[in-house]
């Protein structure tokens, strides 16, 4: 695939070659003193970058179940926010409760999995193919789940306790810089972020296996492509649609606990991750899992890298990304074209 | 049938056309400073009308257009903050106090001109997709505004921004600000209506009906739909600016997504079929709003939940009636109007 794509786009090939040596060198190399005069210091670099991957693996999760939904069953749930939301409130509860940080991790899946479950159940199944009226149900539930959660939990901003083995930095094989003994410094970065990332990536190839390599993948793939062939061969459709939005909006309420572990959950959280797996949908591609994960991380690097070199235009500069898209390829880099 | 009965019948005057109903209504609307006290003129029937007037552009993208644009909240506030930095306002370092009469048209230019280009964009897309890009463009519009301080003075935003003393009048006190609410709907009402019968209405509405036949037949469906995004945006940033004088203010907030749901809500609940749904929607809101505190509080709620019994509502009707009010009201005749025979019109006994 790789030998193909050089043979057709050269300068395409090259661009990224070039693009991609020159950050290998930026991560790897130490900076010299009349580098660093230019682009600030490497530490600052480096973090922001960490910082942007580790973000836009928080995307990830939230926006595949996004993606997975709309892609299988063109439902346009914007009460996707919502669910992070409950999710990460869920999560603070029973981490609090048991104080166990990874016992939360199932009860919140399960709990919003069922929330899902009714969602699609009770809402989307009636209103197959119309998509105003899907949204209008949508953003009223929205509404209505906002201000459930602001009566419930208040204005104020929780954080769920990051465990003991989890807590702390950790040091990095990064180079950020010479000390004054002439030894490298190197990166540390927090263990937890660090986790999260190693999840997503984890979670995203488990995904991607999921769907290329076996049975339900295939039916499921099946569904993206053509809906009503695939009930007409005898699969049961419905629960497939079911299976795959509690699926999604499970990983939504995990996401709101790994979300509120690293960030804070406060009310208007529900609305931001919303927009986030908006752009990263509409950046990435409606519907593809690869699309989500090439999409969060763009985004996630943008508002990152963004609001460490140009505070005031980091939101501009995620917009800009999702105009760019939208101008030259508006089904998404990783779309297919509808 | 009725083709033959007009025929026999004199033609009747431009005044006599008008239905009944019309004319009870505006008698009402413009005899209402006679009964209602200034809460209601200011605070009621001030805010519907302004709210209304953006929803009503809203009205005329989806209903005519078929493109459910959120952007149009962002289109007003937009205009508001025009009017707020190169007018007066309480943040005299950034405002330039500059005349009402020039910076009114310059605001509703440049609120024309953020709408051509973004609807350039969002017109890429269809259906849902154009939902969910005006979504993420009006969220950015929000950040942007929160986070930029060199211009729109970040999240404070400008407080004291007033209407101006024209004629001798303040337009500020309920009575002048109620009658050019009034004035303002009733004209962008009009002219949506006149719109929507003039050539370029009708090639909308057939660009939403089928594209590919209008492009066929020769019309740029592009720009059809790009010129009514242009066009919406000079009605809502017509609301924008009665908004922001309304408040006295404006802030990020003022085009926070909350806000740009209000509209949405306002316009679905109203009915997207004609112009009058938004202002129906507008008043039925506004209503909830000013009252659904104090009911809540006779049931022994607290007043905060608004919002729940807001979204409730809107959930109720999206979910029983999807053309909102205007949709129950023609179900109604249609129901009454079982009672007569269809073919003659006459009623049955």
């Amino acid at each position: 695939m790789l030998g193909r794509f050089f043979e057709r786009h050269p300068f395409w090939s090259v661009v990224i070659a070039l693009i991609a040596a020159l950050l290998l060198w930026a991560i790897f190399a130490p900076w010299s003193a009349g580098v660093e005069e230019v682009l600030g210091r490497k530490r600052i670099f480096l973090n922001a970058l960490f910082s942007g991957i580790t973000l836009g693996a928080l995307y990830f999760l939230v926006a595949s179940g996004f993606t997975l939904i709309f892609g299988l069953m063109r439902n346009v749930n914007l009460a996707h926010g919502s669910l992070y939301l409950i999710g990460g409130y869920l999560g603070f509860e029973v981490s609090e409760a048991t104080g166990w940080w990874l016992i939360a991790f199932p009860v919140v899946f399960v709990v919003v999995a069922a929330i899902g479950i009714v969602l699609q159940w009770a809402v989307f199944r009636r209103m197959e193919g119309e998509e105003l009226r899907q949204t209008l149900v949508t953003i009223g539930l929205s509404i209505v789940l906002a201000d459930i959660m602001l009566w419930i939990w208040g204005g104020q901003s929780y954080t769920v306790l990051t465990p003991d083995w989890l807590a702390g930095p950790a040091e990095l094989p990064f180079i950020t810089g010479v000390d004054r003994q002439g030894e490298y410094t190197y990166l540390r970065f927090p263990l937890v972020r660090i986790a999260i990332l190693v999840a997503a990536i984890v979670l995203g190839i488990a995904m991607w296996l999921t769907l290329n390599r076996t049975r339900i993948g295939m039916i499921i793939r099946a569904g993206v492509d053509d809906r009503e062939m695939l009930a007409a061969s005898g699969v049961r459709i419905q629960v497939v649609f079911v299976g795959v939005f509690a699926f999604g909006a499970g990983l939504a309420g995990i996401a709101g606990i790994v979300g509120g572990t690293f960030q804070s959950l406060s009310p208007g959280e529900d609305i931001r991750f919303l927009l986030a797996s908006l752009v990263v949908v509409i950046v990435g591609g409606m519907g593809s899992i690869p699309g989500a994960a090439l999409g969060a991380v763009i985004i996630g690097l943008a508002e990152q890298l963004g609001s460490v070199y140009a505070p005031t235009y980091s939101v501009v500069l995620t917009f800009l990304i999702m105009a760019l898209v939208l101008a030259f390829r508006p089904q998404g880099l990783f779309g297919r074209s509808r | 049938m009725a083709v033959l009965d007009a025929r026999r019948t004199p033609q009747p005057t431009a005044a006599e056309r008008i239905p009944a109903r019309y004319w009870v209504a505006g008698a009402l609307l413009l005899l209402m400073p006679g009964i209602a006290n200034d809460f209601f003129l200011y605070q009621v029937f001030g805010w519907a009308f302004i709210l209304g007037t953006i929803a009503l552009s809203l009205q005329f993208l989806a209903g005519y257009g078929g493109m459910v644009s959120l952007l149009q909240m962002s289109v007003a506030a937009l205009a508001g903050y025009v009017v707020a930095i190169l007018g007066t306002s309480g943040t005299a370092s950034i405002s330039l106090g500059w005349p009402w009469w020039v910076v009114v048209p310059i605001a509703l230019v440049v609120a024309c001109i953020f709408a051509t280009v973004v609807g350039a964009l969002a017109v890429r897309t269809e259906g849902i997709y154009t939902i969910m890009i005006t979504l993420a463009i009006a969220a950015a519009f929000f950040y942007f505004t929160r986070q930029n301080y060199t211009i729109f003075n970040g999240y404070s935003g400008f407080p004291g921004v007033l209407p101006p003393t024209v004629f001798g009048i303040d337009w500020r006190r309920p009575v002048p600000f109620y009658y050019l609410t009034l004035g303002v709907a009733v004209v962008c009402y009009l002219v949506v209506v006149y719109v929507a019968r003039a050539p370029f209405g009708l090639a909308l509405q057939g660009v939403r009906d089928n594209p590919r036949r209008m492009a066929a037949l020769g019309f740029n469906v592009f720009w059809h739909r790009v010129l009514a995004h242009s066009f919406a945006a000079v009605i809502a940033g017509l609301g924008g600016i009665l908004l922001v004088w309304q408040n006295g203010q404006v802030a990020p907030g003022t085009a926070g997504l909350p806000a740009v749901f209000d509209i949405l809500v306002v316009a679905i609940v109203g009915g997207l079929r004609h112009p009058v749904g938004p202002f129906i929607g507008a008043l039925i809101y506004v209503l909830l709003r000013a009252f659904a505190p104090d009911v809540l509080q006779a049931f022994g709620m607290s007043g905060e939940r608004f919002k729940t019994v807001v979204g409730l509502g809107f959930l109720a009707v999206v979910w029983w009636s999807p053309d909102g009010v205007l949709g129950l009201w023609d179900r109604w005749r249609a129901l009454r109007a079982e009672g007569r025979d269809r073919l003659t019109g006459r009623v049955r006994r």
